[in-house]
């Protein structure tokens, strides 16, 4: 019987029938009881869908490849929790389509970076990083300056994130854009209440890179960044909870 | 070619049966795998059978179990493996962090081995938090306040060190520290030339309109102070000292900040780092030199 694989290795397309079989036990016993996703994913208070500014910025950190130097996952090791919080929760990237979790730190993790420094070290970090840390090879980015942010389609953006699931509303997606000005402070201010409604009352409504008269690209990424690993309830997480009493809101 | 078992092929070296493929004159042993391979694939699958029994492993596709997956025999999670590498640590630095508790600030920095404690915590945590603004020496930078003189905003008493840090500078914390410069926009250039001409003198000595003065005195001293020493409990800065924050050392400068006023933002500590920490950070910036 032992000798029978030489009809395996003559016969290509047995041979692919067989590697198929053999990678999808691995693979099914794997993948399938994830999709089961609330057995994944712990219940925490907390955690919304991005505000379209906010997404605006996620776009431009992936389009510029942040991801390529920066991670966006505490790890449940000592030496990470020590340095950079509370570990990351599945449920904290839920939204993001795609995840930047990433492996790759040349620079610091990102997943607690809200609130961290002030908005204005943030725009003079992008513009010149080694004005505040001499030794640091992270790149300039001085063109986000003076690039609007892309807030054309980003209503539709929010539409195409509500079909692989995020719970973005129709009144979410109807106002994207006008939500996106008023975050930046270049709307009306009467929306923010608007805006607070539709998103809860966790969201920073400034001007982030302090300039008037427009959304920058440095608006965007910094509400971004602001909001990272800010809005997960962390006191009442409980490792033990129990993932099948409740689910995830 | 393909060979039937039937008809071996025998290599006439060593015996052995071949696979029976001829490639330019060469021919493959048809060797089994060796022993010790096919013995180290079985313990594998011992290994992985002993090893569901231990450890979590296998989701439910219901969802119920430990976490929607079979428990494991020792019960071992990555979080409790987690809060036990970090007690570890925090039975080491109990004694001190007991101390910590119990005592004022004061009665901490005049203990040396408690002080010899929070100035090392304080200080690794001021890399890790605090160097991106204040530069890794404390020195900082336009914009970001030198912590290593004797010149504060908001105060450098140890108290005052602790609180900026705990609640931050104009920042979203109830508690924060917040005090605005208003907008003189609109002033006459005169006026506005005469009050920065004022301001210079007070550090360098030149000379000024008493004209200067008297607009001083009506618009800056209640929160610059009587020759401009600053008045830290509305943090408002010494200006009579050369130490510039955020405006350059000449009088330009001192106009650009009379129209357009510059405020520093600090984030709040509070919620991010502990309280032992935050004392650690406040200890330790008070002892760089300037504290009071
Ligand atoms: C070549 C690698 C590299 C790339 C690409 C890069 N960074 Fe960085 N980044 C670094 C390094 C190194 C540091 C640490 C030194 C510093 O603060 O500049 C850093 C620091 C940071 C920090 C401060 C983190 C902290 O906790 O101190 C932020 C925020 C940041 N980067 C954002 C970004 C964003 C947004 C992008 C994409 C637009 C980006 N970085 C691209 C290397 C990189
Ligand atoms: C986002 C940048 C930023 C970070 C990070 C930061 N600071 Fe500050 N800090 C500032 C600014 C800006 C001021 C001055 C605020 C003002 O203009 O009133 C300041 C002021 C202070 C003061 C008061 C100085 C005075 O003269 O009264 C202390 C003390 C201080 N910081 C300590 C710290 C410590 C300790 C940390 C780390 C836990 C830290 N800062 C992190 C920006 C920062
Ligand atoms: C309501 C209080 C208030 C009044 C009135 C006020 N200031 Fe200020 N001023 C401040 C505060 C607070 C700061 C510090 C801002 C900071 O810490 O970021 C400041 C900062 C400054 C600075 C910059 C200091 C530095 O180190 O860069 C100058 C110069 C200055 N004020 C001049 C004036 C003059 C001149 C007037 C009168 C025309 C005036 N201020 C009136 C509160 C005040």
């Amino acid at each position: 019987m032992l000798n029978k694989h030489s009809k395996i290795e003559k016969n290509s397309i047995l041979m692919l029938v067989c590697v198929v079989i053999a990678i999808s036990v691995g693979g099914l016993i794997e993948i399938v009881p994830l999709f089961r996703v609330e057995t994944t994913i712990e219940p925490i208070k907390g955690i919304r869908p991005y505000t379209p500014l906010e997404l605006a910025g996620q776009d431009i950190y992936i389009r510029e490849g942040c991801y390529g130097c920066h991670s966006q996952q505490i790890r449940p090791l000592r030496d990470e929790v020590e340095r950079y919080g509370h570990y990351s929760l599945a449920a904290e990237s839920m939204y993001d389509h795609p995840f930047q979790w990433g492996s790759k730190r040349t620079g610091p993790d990102l997943a607690r970076v809200g609130g961290k420094y002030s908005d204005d070290w943030h725009v003079g970090h992008m513009i010149n990083p080694q004005e505040f840390v001499p030794e640091s090879i992270m790149p300039s980015y001085s063109a986000m300056e003076s690039r609007d942010a892309n807030l054309v389609d980003i209503g539709a953006h929010l539409a195409t994130l509500k079909l692989v699931g995020v719970p973005y509303t129709d009144s979410m997606i109807e106002n994207a854009y006008d939500d996106a000005m008023t975050q930046a402070q270049e709307g009306n201010s009467e929306s923010e209440s608007a805006l607070f409604e539709r998103y809860g009352k966790n969201i920073n409504i400034r001007n982030f890179d302090g300039k008037k008269g427009v959304v920058s690209e440095l608006d965007a990424i910094i509400a971004y960044l602001q909001v990272l690993g800010t809005m997960a309830n962390l006191k009442d997480y409980d490792p033990d909870i129990l993932i099948k009493e409740t689910s995830p809101e | 070619m393909i060979q039937d078992d039937k008809d071996k092929h025998i290599d006439e070296f060593s015996g052995i049966e071949t696979t029976g493929h001829e490639w330019d004159g060469i021919k493959e042993l048809n060797n089994p795998s060796p022993r010790w391979w096919v013995w180290l694939f079985i313990v594998t699958i011992v290994w992985a059978i002993g090893y569901w029994y231990v450890y979590p492993a296998w989701p439910t596709f219901s969802g119920d179990g430990f976490r929607g997956g079979t428990q494991g025999r020792i019960n071992w999670t990555q979080y409790k493996q987690l809060e036990e590498s970090q007690n570890e640590i925090l039975s080491r630095r109990a004694e001190n962090l007991e101390q910590f508790q119990k005592n004022s600030i004061e009665d901490v920095m005049k203990h040396p081995q408690l002080f010899a404690f929070a100035v090392a915590g304080g200080k690794s945590a001021f890399k890790e938090n605090c160097a991106g603004c204040h530069g890794s020496g404390a020195a900082g930078a336009r914009g970001y306040p030198n912590l290593n003189d004797d010149d504060w905003l908001w105060g450098g008493s140890i108290e005052n060190i602790y609180l900026t840090i705990k609640y931050g500078i104009r920042t979203d914390n109830p508690k924060t520290r917040a005090s605005t410069m208003p907008s003189f926009k609109g002033m006459q250039e005169e006026d506005l030339k005469q009050i920065a001409a004022y301001v210079m003198s007070l550090s360098k000595g030149w000379r000024y309109t008493a004209e200067g003065k008297t607009k001083y005195e009506q618009m800056c001293l209640f929160c610059h102070g009587q020759d401009g020493v600053g008045n830290p409990s509305l943090g408002a800065a010494n200006i009579s000292d050369s130490i510039w924050l955020h405006v350059e050392d000449s009088n330009p400068g001192i106009v650009s900040q009379i129209e357009n006023p510059k405020h520093g933002v600090m984030p709040a500590w509070e919620g991010r780092l502990d309280d032992a920490t935050i004392k650690q950070l406040a200890i330790y910036v008070h002892s760089l030199g300037g504290g009071e």
